[in-house]
């Protein structure tokens, strides 16, 4: 009975990254600069994680510490705006930051070949291990999305595992909750190498709003080392997708890739 | 109600006695003030939701417990001893709960006082180990299980096959979210309220709001009320849905556990559609909310059309798989009478024949005029009856939301939001979220945030797991943690 229902509404599964999907492209993700602007304290006051900071003349907006309330969008819609598309993730804790710092070339391609070292071995079928540290239970819910008949992780080889000692990639949610940092770590201790970390949302990223507190540490990259930053509260499920993806160097051309470091 | 002048023995004695003639004790909270520790024991009735409160002297140190009396407040003492280290003197377990440390020399948050320890590390060591008889041993299971789940240890003890006693530790990740809202605005606090408990994000902000209007007396338009009302709803459908899934999965049923994955997956873009945010967020605001849905009435209604007739037609399925109903039949049972003595929130409590649904005894928006159509609870309290009254929800959540998407249709053009910024004061507000009812105890003080206390119904459902266990074996376990629908996050905070 149950094989019949299965069949019932056809494929609903999205073919992105290999084709366009017209929800992913509409996904919100943090906010951004869309026009330069010139230093104002009152822009930097709108944040109420403290995102946007214009000490260098520029006004510059952290998205790994926003929390997507709007509050800027809303106030200064000629100034910031909002990103469209699941292209949120970064190599570096310090490419998150818009407009960006001017990269060298040579870092970022010091940060894309250390990543390739570590993911060349995983192949095609890379298998997940996903620990909360002081998550606010959303980005449980869109991790396991990628499980759901619409995004289908499996189709791209991607496996959630209950070992560490099974798991390629670490996926960590939360704002690095205190009483979490030991089960982390020994977590990520029992991992094989290469493994590969990535924070999941603005609370693992920064803590967002959750920081600071007597309870958190303020981000899970002071308990282990990250690969990939995913800002988002939370990050939507093709938003993971595209991290993960951009962690195995897997992003075809097109897909969001973007020159982010 | 001025209770404060009481002694405590009698203080307690009377909650006991108002507990037992009808009224339901809804959490005890604590706050530091100036003149002391300030208990505030909450009680809910058909008028609403009103703290009774005492205040400790300064010097005290403990004071009697109101666990021997009032069982319910088993876990709220705890939490209790652990932010402000004072000991409830004859409380059947006093052990840490969201923060433990060695009695000696334990930094306290005390929430209510500025300031505070700037970093406090849990120490598990200073939670003891249970083992209550020859032959058995521990199952530690937890804070990293298996699957995308939140952290919580369960510690189940056994001979082999029996759970003839469960024991959770549920301060992994305690985020310290009291300490937090102080000296907020109540604007910032309405972001961190919406995460307290992420999948229930509609609700808190509706706790927290509802707590502020009455500081203020704002009086939400009407269109508003409908929007929340809205998205309450649907929050309820993905909460739902989210147990079938669960359910589905830990029976092995592969394509029962896809199709109500795609079902919580529409109903979430749905939502995202409606308001840019998957999980409702920026939608109430105090006073009312920030805009109309982004999709029209017409689009509304035939989406909700079509989800209600897949949604049902895979519940009338899923409830005729034998093999998933064996599973669930019988376990993890909790009786009626303990339902009712603790209170227990929400589909928990109606599938044990209790039900304080606020929407029904203390309506708020828009439910005083929507036909509520209340089922009626069921009586088994097992893990089956948990799910019907799951599904008799969705059904009722479905004929909300069409009678939403018709008013809305005709809702006449104004402001969206009334004036509503109070400085001073203190109020209780609540909300009912898919786990139950919602608390949020917030006292503003020029126009700061000084204490606020949200309560998940979570945190006042979750120790009843302690007693579901009756008869049932290690792989029913799974079957018994989906069927509460419980968010740890809104447990730990």
């Amino acid at each position: 009975m149950w094989a019949l229902r299965g069949l019932r509404d056809g494929v609903v599964t999205t073919r992105w990254p290999a084709r366009p999907d017209p929800y992913a492209a509409a996904v919100r993700g943090p906010a951004t600069v869309v026009a330069p602007a010139d230093a104002d304290d009152r822009l930097d006051r709108l944040c109420p994680t403290g995102a946007i900071s214009s000490a260098d003349a520029t006004v510059r907006l952290d998205q790994g510490k926003c929390v997507q309330c709007g509050r800027c969008v809303a106030a200064r819609p000629g100034v910031f705006g909002w990103t469209d598309g699941p292209a949120a993730a970064a190599l570096s804790r310090g490419g998150l930051v818009v407009p960006e710092f001017a990269e060298t070339p040579d870092r970022l391609a010091a940060l894309r070949n250390g990543l390739k070292t570590k993911t060349s071995a995983l192949r095609r079928s890379v298998h997940l291990r996903h620990v909360d540290a002081g998550s606010d239970g959303t980005e449980e819910w869109e991790i396991l999305a990628l499980f759901n008949p619409v995004y289908d992780a499996h189709r791209l080889g991607i496996f959630l595992t209950a070992s560490p000692r099974h798991a390629d990639i670490l996926l960590v949610t939360g704002a690095g909750a205190r009483g979490m940092t030991e089960p982390l770590r020994q977590t990520y201790d029992a991992m094989p190498d290469p493994k590969i970390v990535i924070a999941v949302g603005t609370d693992a990223v920064s803590g967002g709003l959750a920081s600071p507190s007597y309870a958190v540490t303020g981000g899970i990259g002071a308990v282990v080392p990250v690969d990939v930053w995913l800002p988002g509260a939370p990050p939507t499920p093709f938003s993971i997708l595209h991290a993960l993806l951009l962690a195995l160097g897997r992003l075809p051309a097109g897909a969001g890739e973007g020159a982010r470091s | 109600m001025s209770l404060a002048s009481d002694t405590l023995t009698t203080l307690w004695e009377r909650l006991a006695e108002e507990v037992a003639a009808g009224r339901r004790f809804a959490g005890l909270f604590g706050t530091a003030r100036p003149e002391g520790l300030m208990l505030s024991a909450q009680l809910a009735d058909a008028r609403g939701v009103i703290a009774a409160d005492t205040i400790l002297p300064a010097t005290a140190t403990s004071y009697p417990a109101l666990t021997p009396l009032l069982g319910a407040a088993f876990w709220y003492e705890r939490e209790i001893a652990d932010m402000f280290g004072v000991i409830p003197q004859g409380h059947p377990r006093p052990e840490p709960l969201l923060l433990p440390q060695p009695p000696e020399g334990a930094l306290r948050p005390r929430p209510g006082e500025s300031g505070g320890p700037a970093a406090i590390e849990p120490d598990p060591r200073a939670l003891p180990l249970h083992v209550v008889g020859p032959g058995l041993f521990t199952i530690p299971h937890g804070p990293v299980r298996s699957g995308v789940v939140e952290s919580i240890e369960y510690l189940v003890e056994t001979p082999g096959e029996d759970i003839p006693h469960l024991n959770m530790r549920v301060f992994y990740k305690h985020r310290g979210l009291d300490k937090r809202f102080e000296g907020m605005t109540a604007a910032d606090g309405l972001l961190l309220a919406e995460r307290v408990e992420g999948t229930a994000t509609v609700a808190h902000a509706l706790a927290y709001c509802h707590a502020l209007e009455r500081i203020c007396g704002a009086e939400v338009p009407w269109t508003a009320a409908l929007v929340r009302v809205l998205h309450g709803e649907l929050e309820r459908l993905a909460c739902h849905l989210d147990v079938a899934v669960r359910l589905a999965d830990a029976a092995g049923l592969a394509v029962a556990t896809a199709r109500f994955g795609w079902h919580k997956e529409r109903v979430l873009r749905l939502v995202g559609h409606a308001c840019g945010s998957r999980f409702g967020r920026g939608v109430v605001v105090p006073g009312g909310v920030g805009r109309l849905p982004l999709t029209g009435s017409g689009e509304l209604l035939s989406e909700i059309g079509k989800l209600d007739k897949a949604v049902t037609a895979d519940v009338a399925a899923l409830m005729g798989t034998a093999s998933f109903l064996d599973r669930l039949r019988r376990t993890g049972p909790l009786s009626p009478r303990r339902a009712r003595e603790h209170g227990a929130l929400g589909p928990v409590g109606k599938a044990s024949g209790y039900s304080d649904d606020a929407r029904e005894f203390r309506p708020y928006d828009a439910y005083p005029s929507l036909g509520l159509h209340q089922p009626a609870p069921r009586p088994a309290g097992d893990a089956l009856d948990r799910l019907r009254v799951r599904w008799d929800e969705v059904a009722q959540s479905f004929h909300l939301l069409r009678q939403v998407a018709d008013e809305l249709a005709e809702a006449p053009d104004g402001p969206l939001r009334a004036e509503c910024d109070a400085a001073d004061g203190r109020a209780t507000g609540w909300a009912e979220a898919p786990q139950g009812e919602v608390l949020y105890d917030v006292r503003l003080e020029d126009g700061l945030i000084t204490r606020c206390h949200p309560r998940s119904a979570s945190f006042h459902n979750l120790v009843l797991m302690h007693e579901l266990f009756a008869g049932d074996i290690l792989t029913d376990f799974p079957f018994i943690e989906a069927s509460l629908g419980l968010s740890v996050a809104g447990v730990t905070r």
